[in-house]
C-alpha cells in the first residue's frame, strides 16, 4: 500500500481509538484464538524454550520448599534482629506486582477506559500468579508452616481465636480475599471467550474442556446482560482491593514501633509503590508478548504509553514518600528515627538506598518524553529497572531498618543465603511457568471485549477512518 | 551381618578420629549414608521420623545430641526385661516427692579452693547448682563457671573406661598395676605423685600416710589455677606462708593492681559481695567506696572503677613501687609510668593516707611476686592489717609455688630419677609451660598412670587411665580460701564407674576396695571430738564444717628489695580464660558459647591488643598475627580491645586443645605454647602480622554509646556529686523529657505484680546470670556458625558498652532480660496470641501456640526474644544423657518457635503452690529468679511490686530508677538503677566527671 511520504510530527494522536483501525470481529478471533487452539505440534519453539526454562526454575522452587520444611527456616539468612528477611521482601514485592492487574481490570473498567480491554486479561492473570507467588511466602517463612491455619478464625475445640489486633491476621484476610475475588473476576471475564473457543474447537478434548469451562454460555442477550452486570459488580468489589490489600500489608510495618516502619504514610505509599511495580511488570510482560504473539495491532503503542504514564505518576508519588520519610524523621527530633535515615543513606547498606533512588527516581524521568513512552524496548528496560528498584525499596525499608534499631548491642548484619535466593528465583519460575501455560491454553486478550472496540472509526465516518489508518501505519515502530 | 550394616563399634570408629569442626561434618556425612539410615531404622525406628529432624544436623547442638545418642548407647542396656520383675514403690521413699526437687549442700573447687553450692536434684538427678549462703566463698552466689558444671557432669565425652595403653581394662587391673609399680620401687624410690592444689584434709592425710609408708616417694603439685604469685609474694614479704583475706565491706578506698578481684581467684564471690555492699547506692545520702584500677586489659572489676588507667604489666609493677615509696614503704626504685598523671597519683596517695585502716591495696595474680609483696607492705603501712586485710594460715595442705614444683618434677623425669608417675586430675601435657616440654619428659617415665575426668592430652600420653568421678558423684572434702571445710556429698552414682582421688590414693595405700564415703568419714571420725553423727549430719547438711576457718597468721612485711620486672616494647600477658579457666572446661558448650565480657567473643580466644598498639602495627580485629616470646611462636587472631594498655598483648589460656572432646578440641589457639616456666608475670614478645584473616564470632557488634548518631541514653550514669546536687530527680537519670500518657486505662493488678530491678552500679558483667538462666531454662547452645549469624539463644544477655575515648573508655555492663513490658509491643502483633499478658503482669510466651512469624521480635525494642531457627534442642525422640541436665519444670522448645525470659515463671508457680498449700501469700524473697540467685553482687532484685514492703519495691523507689527506652511507653517491669560512680572530688574535671 502506498503511504504518504509526509510523516506526522507527533507519532501518535490522542483519540478514543484503542486498537488498530480496520480490525474485524473475525480477524480479532483469528488473531487471538488460533494460537490457543493450535495442535501441540504447532506450538512455536519460543514457547517450548520459555516453558522449559520456567519449569526448570520451578524445580528449584520445589527443592527449596522441601529443604525449608524439612530443615527449618534457619536455612535463610535471618537472625535476631533481622527476623524478617528476603521472604518478606519477596512477599511484598510479588503482592505489589499484582496490583496493576486489578487496577487495570477493575478500576479502569469502572472509569470507562476502553483501552484496558486488550491488556486486562493477561494483567489479571499476572495478578493471580503474583498473588500465588506472594501468598506462599508468609506461610513458608513461618517457623512452623504446617500450623499456618491457626491464623484462620475457625471454631475449634480449644476455643482459641486468632489475635485480631495483629496486622498479620489481616494480611491473611486481605490476601485471601484478593486471591478469591481476582480468580472469580478473571474467570467470569473468560466465559464468553471460553465459549468462542468451544465453538471453534476442532478436537473432542478441546470441545469438552472448553465446553465445561464456558458453563453453558449461549450468547443470548439475556446471558450477555447478566454477564455484564456480574462483571461490573465484581469490578466494584475488586476496586477497593487495589487500595485495601496493600494498605493492610503496609500496616504490618506501620503498626510496629521500629524506626523506619512506624510511619503513618506507609499505606498510601505502599499502594502507590504497588501500582508502580505492577505497571512495570505489565510492561515487562506486554512488550515481549505482543511481539511473540503478533499482537501489535491489539496491544498498541497507546497501551504502552498509558501504562508508562501511570508508572511515572505512581513512581513520583513513591519518590514523594521517600522525601516525606526523610523529612518526618528529621522533623520528629527522635534520635532513633534520625539515625535510621542516616543509616539508610550513609550506613553499611547505603549502596542499596542510592541504587533504589536511581532505579525508582532517576530511571523513570525519561518517561516524561513521549518518544520514550512509545519505545517498547526502552519501556521494557525501564520497567526492569523499576522492578529491581521496588525490590531494593523493600530491602531498605524492612531489612536495613531492622539491622540497627534502638539498642546498639543488638545491631547485627543480615547476609542472605543461597536458599534465600533459590526460593526467590524459584518463585520467578513458578510465575513464568504459570504464565506460559496461560498464554498457551487461554486467550491472553479478552476477545469479546476487544471486539467491542473494533470498527471504532467507522462511527466517525469513512474519511476519518482512512486518515487514522494512514497515521497509524506511519507511527508503527520499525519491525 | 552384611557389609552394608553398621554397628556401634564401627560408628564409634568412624567418629573417633574426627574432632572439632571436622567432626560435625563427618557426622553429617555419616548420617547421610545409607548404612546409617539402615542402622537408625533398626535401632531407633522413631528417630527416622518423616521430618528428618534427627538427620539434618547442620548446627552444633543437634550434632552434640547425635554424639550422645551414640556415646550413650552402651548405657542404654537396662530395659526392664520380661524375666526381671520390676516392683513399684509400696511406700514412698523418705524425702522424695515426685515433682519436688531437693537441694544438697556440696562444693565445687577451682584450683583446689571450694566454693559452696546447693545442688538441685530432681528425683536423684542433679539439674542446677545454686550458691550456698552459708559458705564463705559463695554467700549464696555462684560464678558463671559453676553454673555450667551440671553440663560437664552429663558430658558424654568424659572418660568412660579404664585402659592400659589402648586396651580396655578394669579397676582391679589398674589398681593391681599401681600396686605392682609401687612394689617394684623399694621405699617408693622414684615414685612420684602429681596432684593439683590439695586443700582436702582427707586427701592430704592420705598422701601423708602414703609418704610415711614410702618415704622416698615424692609428691608434686601443679595447678594452673593455683595463685603461685600470691604464694611467692607472701613468702617474699613475710618469709613465711600466709593468705591475705580482704574485708572489702570495710574499705572506703580500694586500689587494684592488675587485680580482677571480683571475678578471679578463690575469694572472688566473697570480695564481689563485700565490695558491692560498700558501693550500693539508693539515696544520695548513702556512702560509696572508691576503686582505683591499674591494669592491662579491661577486667570485670574495672567496670566499677572510679579511676582506671591502662598500663602494660611492667608499668603496673612500676606504679606499685612508686606508690609504695610514696606511702613510706621501702621499695625498689621505679619511675611512675607516664600514663598515670601527677594529679591522679597525688590524689590517690592523699586518698589512701586519708583512709588509713579503711583502704586496701590488692595485687593481681598476673603480677609477679614482688608486686604482691609491695601490696602487703602498703597495706601494713596504711594500717589496714587486721581491718580490711587479715592474714590467715594457708588453706592449701602444702603451700607451694607450683611452677617450681613442676620444674623439679620434669627434671626428675628427664634424668630418670622418676620411674613411676601417678597424675591426679592435672593435665600437664596440655597445661605445662611449653618450655618444660612435659610430653617428652613423660615419655621417659617407665610407668605412668592418670586419674582424670576426660580422655585428654595427658590421658593419651600415659600408660594407665582411670576414669575419675565428677564432684557431683563423689564424697570428698575441700577448703575454701579462708580454710573453711566443706564435706562434698554426691548426688548421683558415678556414671562410668569412675573413682575419686581418695579411692585411688587408698589403693596406693594398700586398700583398693575402700569406698570414698568411708574414707572421708573415717578421716573426720578420727579428727572430731564429741558426737560424730551430729557433727557429720550437721556438716554435710550445712555444707560447711563449723569452726574450720583457718587460724590467723601473725606476719609482718619487711622491706621489699626484689627486682621489678623489666619492661619490654611489647609484653605478653597469658591469663586464665574467664570461662574455660586453664582449659579444663573446654568441652563445656555453655561456657564455650558464653560471650566474654567486653568483647562478647564466643568459641575462640583472641590476642587482645589496645587501639594504640593496633594502630602502630596496623592491626584490625580478625587479623592473624604471629606472637613470638622466648623463642616460641604462635599464630593467633587479633581482637582490638578498647581500653587495653598500649605495648601489651593479652591472650587467654585454655583454648587450642587437641583432646578436649567433641566440643572443645580445635577451638581457639593454645597459649601454653608461649608460656615459660621461668616467667612469673608477663613476658617480652613480638607481634607480626601474617596477612591471614580469621572469623571471630561475637554476639555484639557495636559497643559504643556514641558514634551512633545522637547519644542514646541507654545506660544512664552519673557521679555521686551529681546525685547529691539533685537528690530527688538527678538529671543524669532522666536526660530526656518523659511523660506517661496512654489512651487506654491501666490494668489493675489485684494479686501479685512481679517486677525486677537491676542495679548497674554494682554489675560487673561477670555473666553468671547468663549461664544460670541457661541452666534453669534449658536454653540450647547453637555453635560458632550460628552465633556468627546472630542466632545465639541466651535469654538474658549482658550488653557491653564503651563511652569516651577508645584508649581509656568508661565501661558499662547492662544485663538485658525480657523487660516484661506492661504495654508490651510484642503482644498485639502476634497473629495467634502466642504471647500474652497474664494476671500478674508477666508477658508470657505460649510455645505450643507459636507459629513462628517472628513479628514479636521485630517489634521488640529490646530485642530480647530468641527464635529456634533450627532444631537446636534435642528432640524427645533422641533423648540422651545431655537431656538429663534439663530442668523438668521448663518446656524444651522445638524448631520454629519463639522463646524468651519468663521471669522464671516456673519458680513463681512453685512458690504459688507452696503458698496456697499453707494458705498464705507468697512471701517477699520466696521467688528468686535464676539470674538473681547467681549474681555475686546482688545487682538483680525481684519481687512483688504490689507488696509495698518488698525489697524490689523499695529499690524501685530510688531516684536512680529508670526504664529503658521510656519514650516508647512500653512501661517495662524490669527497670534499671542508673550507674553511679564516685570519682575522687580532687580529680573532677570541668564536666564533673572523673
Amino acid at each position: 500500500m502506498a503511504v504518504t511520504a509526509r510523516k506526522p510530527k507527533a507519532p501518535f494522536r490522542e483519540t478514543n481509538r484503542v486498537i488498530r483501525p480496520g480490525e474485524t470481529y473475525g480477524g480479532i478471533d483469528d488473531a487471538i484464538l488460533t494460537p490457543v487452539l493450535a495442535n501441540v505440534d504447532k506450538t512455536p519453539a519460543w514457547w517450548w524454550i520459555g516453558f522449559t526454562i520456567s519449569a526448570a526454575v520451578l524445580v528449584v522452587y520445589l527443592v527449596s520448599v522441601v529443604k525449608l520444611i524439612t530443615t527449618g527456616i534457619g536455612i535463610f539468612g535471618n537472625n535476631i534482629p533481622v527476623a524478617w528477611g528476603m521472604p518478606i521482601i519477596n512477599f511484598v514485592w510479588w503482592i505489589g506486582i499484582g496490583h496493576a492487574g486489578t487496577l487495570i481490570s477493575a478500576a479502569l473498567l469502572l472509569f470507562r477506559q476502553p483501552w484496558r480491554t486488550t491488556v486486562n486479561r493477561f494483567a489479571e492473570a499476572m495478578t493471580i500468579f503474583a498473588v500465588v507467588c506472594a501468598g506462599l511466602y508468609p506461610i513458608l517463612h513461618l517457623g512452623r508452616p504446617w500450623v499456618f491455619y491457626w491464623l484462620v478464625p475457625y471454631p475449634n475445640t480449644m476455643g482459641l481465636w486468632p489475635q485480631f489486633r495483629s496486622p498479620l491476621d489481616w494480611d491473611l484476610f486481605a490476601i485471601g480475599t484478593y486471591f478469591t475475588i481476582s480468580v472469580v473476576f478473571w474467570f467470569i471475564g473468560l466465559i464468553p471467550d471460553l465459549a468462542t473457543l468451544r465453538d471453534r474447537s476442532k478436537t473432542k478434548f478441546q470441545q469438552f474442556t472448553y465446553g465445561i469451562l464456558s458453563l453453558g454460555w449461549n450468547g443470548s442477550t439475556k446471558a450477555w446482560q447478566r454477564y455484564q452486570r456480574a462483571y461490573l459488580l465484581l469490578a466494584a468489589l475488586s476496586f477497593p482491593l487495589v487500595l485495601s490489600v496493600h494498605s493492610t500489608i503496609a500496616m504490618d510495618f506501620a503498626v510496629a514501633q521500629l524506626p523506619g516502619w512506624n510511619n503513618t504514610i506507609m499505606p498510601p505509599y505502599f499502594v502507590a509503590g504497588a501500582v508502580f511495580a505492577g505497571f512495570a511488570m505489565v510492561l515487562i510482560l506486554a512488550v515481549p508478548l505482543r511481539k511473540a504473539l503478533k499482537f501489535e495491532h491489539l496491544i498498541t503503542l497507546r497501551h504502552l504509553d498509558n501504562a508508562a504514564k501511570l508508572m511515572l505518576a505512581t513512581g513520583m508519588i513513591v519518590v514523594y514518600g521517600y522525601f516525606i520519610e526523610i523529612f518526618t524523621a528529621w522533623y520528629s527530633g527522635v534520635e532513633f528515627e534520625r539515625y535510621m535515615i542516616w543509616n539508610r543513606m550513609f550506613g553499611d547498606h547505603a549502596i542499596f538506598f542510592w541504587a533504589l533512588i536511581f532505579c525508582n527516581f532517576v530511571a523513570i524521568q525519561p518517561l516524561w518524553f513521549r518518544q520514550i513512552r512509545q519505545s517498547p524496548w526502552a519501556l521494557f528496560i525501564i520497567a526492569i529497572i523499576v522492578s529491581i528498584g521496588m525490590w531494593l525499596e523493600r530491602f531498605v525499608i524492612f531489612v536495613v531498618s531492622l539491622t540497627k534499631d534502638f539498642l546498639p548491642s543488638s545491631w547485627a548484619d543480615y547476609v542472605s543465603t543461597v536458599w534465600d535466593w533459590s526460593l526467590f528465583i524459584g518463585s520467578l519460575g513458578l510465575f513464568s511457568t504459570l504464565f506460559f501455560l496461560f498464554i498457551r491454553l487461554l486467550p491472553s486478550i479478552a476477545t469479546a471485549e476487544t471486539k467491542e472496540t473494533a470498527f471504532h472509526d467507522q462511527h466517525h465516518g469513512s474519511d476519518a477512518f482512512e486518515r487514522a489508518r494512514m497515521e497509524y501505519f506511519n507511527a508503527e515502530e520499525p519491525a | 551381618m552384611s557389609d552394608s550394616q553398621l554397628d556401634l563399634t564401627q560408628i564409634r570408629a568412624r567418629l573417633a578420629n574426627q574432632e572439632g569442626p571436622d567432626y560435625w561434618r563427618s557426622l553429617d556425612q555419616l548420617a547421610d549414608t545409607e548404612e546409617f539410615q539402615v542402622f537408625l531404622q533398626r535401632e531407633f525406628p522413631r528417630q527416622a521420623a518423616p521430618m528428618e529432624a534427627g538427620l539434618e544436623r547442620r548446627d552444633f547442638l543437634k550434632l552434640l545430641g547425635a554424639s550422645m545418642a551414640l556415646a550413650g548407647l552402651s548405657a542404654c542396656a537396662r530395659p526392664p526385661l520380661a524375666h526381671e520383675k520390676i516392683v513399684p514403690y509400696v511406700k514412698q521413699p523418705d524425702q522424695i516427692t515426685p515433682g519436688k526437687p531437693l537441694f544438697f549442700a556440696t562444693a565445687v573447687t577451682y584450683g583446689g579452693y571450694a566454693e559452696g553450692v546447693l545442688a538441685e536434684s530432681h528425683q536423684g538427678r542433679p539439674t542446677k547448682l545454686e550458691g550456698n549462703p552459708d559458705h564463705p566463698a559463695s554467700l549464696g552466689a555462684t560464678a558463671a563457671v559453676t553454673q555450667a558444671q551440671v553440663l560437664s557432669l552429663y558430658d558424654p565425652d568424659r572418660s568412660q573406661a579404664y585402659a592400659n595403653g589402648g586396651t580396655a581394662s578394669t579397676w582391679e587391673d589398674a589398681s593391681a598395676a599401681l600396686a605392682g609399680a609401687l612394689a617394684a620401687l623399694p621405699n617408693g624410690e622414684g615414685f612420684a605423685l602429681l596432684t593439683e592444689n590439695v586443700t582436702s584434709p582427707t586427701l592430704a592425710s592420705q598422701i601423708e600416710e602414703f609418704l610415711g609408708k614410702y618415704p622416698a616417694a615424692r609428691w608434686y603439685q601443679y595447678d594452673p589455677l593455683h595463685p603461685d604469685n600470691a604464694v611467692a609474694g607472701a613468702r617474699l614479704a613475710f618469709g613465711t606462708d600466709a593468705t591475705a583475706v580482704h574485708d572489702l565491706s570495710k574499705a572506703a578506698v580500694v586500689v587494684a593492681l592488675d587485680a580482677d578481684f571480683m571475678n578471679s581467684g578463690p575469694a572472688r564471690l566473697a570480695d564481689a559481695r563485700a565490695f558491692a555492699d560498700a558501693r550500693r547506692i539508693r539515696r544520695s545520702t548513702d556512702t560509696m567506696n572508691r576503686l582505683y584500677q591499674f591494669e592491662t586489659s579491661p577486667s570485670n572489676s574495672a567496670s566499677l572503677a572510679d579511676h582506671r588507667v591502662a598500663l602494660k604489666p611492667s608499668d603496673v609493677a612500676a606504679l606499685a613501687a612508686a606508690l609504695a615509696a610514696a606511702l613510706g614503704v621501702q621499695a625498689p626504685n621505679a619511675t611512675r609510668p607516664a600514663a598515670v598523671s601527677n594529679e591522679l597519683f597525688d590524689a590517690l596517695v592523699a586518698d589512701l593516707k586519708a583512709n588509713q585502716g579503711t583502704s586496701v591495696v590488692i595485687a593481681g595474680e598476673d603480677q609477679p611476686p614482688v608486686v604482691h609483696a609491695l601490696a602487703h607492705a602498703m597495706n601494713q603501712a596504711l594500717g589496714n592489717v587486721g581491718k580490711t586485710v587479715n592474714y590467715l594460715q594457708p588453706a592449701a595442705a602444702r603451700p607451694a609455688v607450683h611452677r617450681d614444683e613442676l620444674t623439679a618434677l620434669v627434671a626428675g623425669m628427664n634424668d630418670g630419677t622418676v620411674k613411676a608417675l601417678v597424675v591426679f586430675d592435672a593435665n600437664p601435657v596440655y597445661t605445662a609451660p611449653a618450655s618444660l616440654d612435659f610430653a617428652s619428659a613423660l615419655a621417659k617415665v617407665p610407668f605412668t598412670a592418670r586419674l582424670g575426668l576426660y580422655p585428654d592430652e595427658t590421658a593419651a600420653a600415659v600408660d594407665w587411665t582411670i576414669p575419675q568421678a565428677h564432684f557431683l558423684e563423689t564424697w570428698s572434702d575441700a577448703r575454701a580460701f579462708d580454710g573453711t571445710v566443706t564435706i562434698q556429698q554426691p548426688l548421683i552414682l558415678p556414671f562410668y564407674n569412675g573413682k575419686s582421688a581418695h579411692e585411688v590414693m587408698a589403693a596406693l595405700n594398700g586398700n583398693a576396695t575402700a569406698a570414698g564415703y568411708d574414707i572421708v568419714r573415717n578421716y573426720w571420725k578420727a579428727n572430731v571430738t564429741g558426737s560424730f553423727d551430729d557433727f557429720w549430719r550437721e556438716s554435710v547438711y550445712r555444707g560447711t564444717v563449723a569452726g574450720s576457718r583457718a587460724a590467723a597468721a601473725n606476719v609482718t612485711a619487711g622491706a621489699v628489695t626484689a627486682a621489678l620486672p623489666t619492661a619490654a616494647p611489647i609484653e605478653l600477658k597469658l591469663v586464665l580464660d574467664a570461662s574455660l579457666l586453664d582449659g579444663r572446661f573446654a568441652n563445656n558448650g555453655w561456657l564455650q558459647e558464653l560471650p566474654k565480657a567486653f568483647s562478647n567473643l564466643t568459641w575462640d580466644n583472641a590476642a587482645l591488643v589496645g587501639p594504640a598498639t593496633a594502630e602502630e602495627l596496623k592491626l584490625e580485629t580478625g587479623d592473624m598475627v604471629k606472637l613470638s616470646s622466648n623463642g616460641r611462636d604462635l599464630e593467633a587472631p587479633v581482637w582490638v580491645q578498647p581500653g587495653h594498655a598500649p605495648g601489651a598483648v593479652t591472650l587467654a589460656l585454655g583454648y587450642g586443645r587437641t583432646h578436649a572432646g567433641k566440643v572443645g578440641s580445635g577451638v581457639g589457639v593454645n597459649g601454653y605454647l608461649l608460656l615459660d616456666h621461668t616467667v612469673s608475670g608477663a613476658a617480652a614478645a613480638t607481634v607480626t602480622k601474617t596477612g591471614a584473616q580469621y572469623e571471630l564470632a561475637s554476639t555484639q557488634m557495636h559497643h559504643s554509646l556514641e558514634g551512633t548518631g545522637e547519644r542514646r541514653y541507654i545506660v544512664r550514669s552519673g557521679t555521686l556529686a551529681e546525685f547529691k546536687e539533685a537528690p530527688e530527680h538527678p538529671h543524669f537519670v532522666h536526660p530526656v523529657a518523659h511523660h506517661e500518657a496512654d489512651l487506654y486505662p491501666n490494668y489493675e493488678y489485684k494479686g501479685y505484680k512481679w517486677g525486677m530491678v537491676i542495679d548497674q552500679t554494682v554489675c560487673t558483667g561477670c555473666n553468671a546470670c547468663v549461664v544460670a538462666c541457661q541452666s534453669e531454662n534449658n536454653i540450647p547452645i547453637v555453635g560458632k556458625a550460628q552465633v556468627s549469624k546472630g542466632r545465639e539463644m541466651h535469654w538474658i544477655r549482658v550488653d557491653n558498652y564503651y563511652s569516651g575515648s577508645i584508649d581509656a573508655p568508661e565501661f558499662f555492663h547492662q544485663p538485658m532480660p525480657c523487660q516484661q513490658c506492661e504495654k508490651a509491643p510484642c503482644e498485639p502483633v502476634c497473629p495467634v496470641g502466642a504471647t500474652v499478658h497474664d494476671s500478674e503482669g508477666l508477658n508470657v510466651m505460649v510455645y505450643n501456640r507459636c507459629v513462628g512469624t517472628r513479628y514479636c521480635s521485630n517489634n521488640c525494642p529490646y530485642k530480647v526474644r530468641r527464635f529456634n531457627w533450627l532444631q537446636y534442642a534435642e528432640l524427645a525422640t533422641d533423648a540422651t544423657e545431655m537431656s538429663l541436665a534439663n530442668n523438668p519444670d521448663v518446656s524444651v522448645r522445638s524448631r520454629g518457635v519463639m522463646e524468651k525470659c519468663t521471669y522464671c515463671t516456673q519458680r513463681i508457680a512453685t512458690a504459688r503452690i507452696d503458698a496456697s498449700n499453707e494458705d498464705r501469700k507468697i512471701r517477699d524473697g520466696e521467688v528468686v529468679t535464676a539470674c538473681q540467685a547467681a549474681c555475686p553482687t546482688q545487682a538483680i532484685v525481684f519481687g512483688d511490686l504490689n507488696d509495698t514492703g518488698s525489697r524490689v519495691a523499695g529499690v524501685k523507689a530510688s531516684p536512680l530508677n529508670y526504664w529503658m527506652l521510656e519514650e516508647l511507653q512500653t512501661f517495662p517491669r524490669t527497670t534499671y538503677l542508673a550507674k553511679v560512680k564516685n570519682p575522687n572530688p580532687a580529680l573532677l574535671n570541668s564536666e564533673g566527671r572523673g
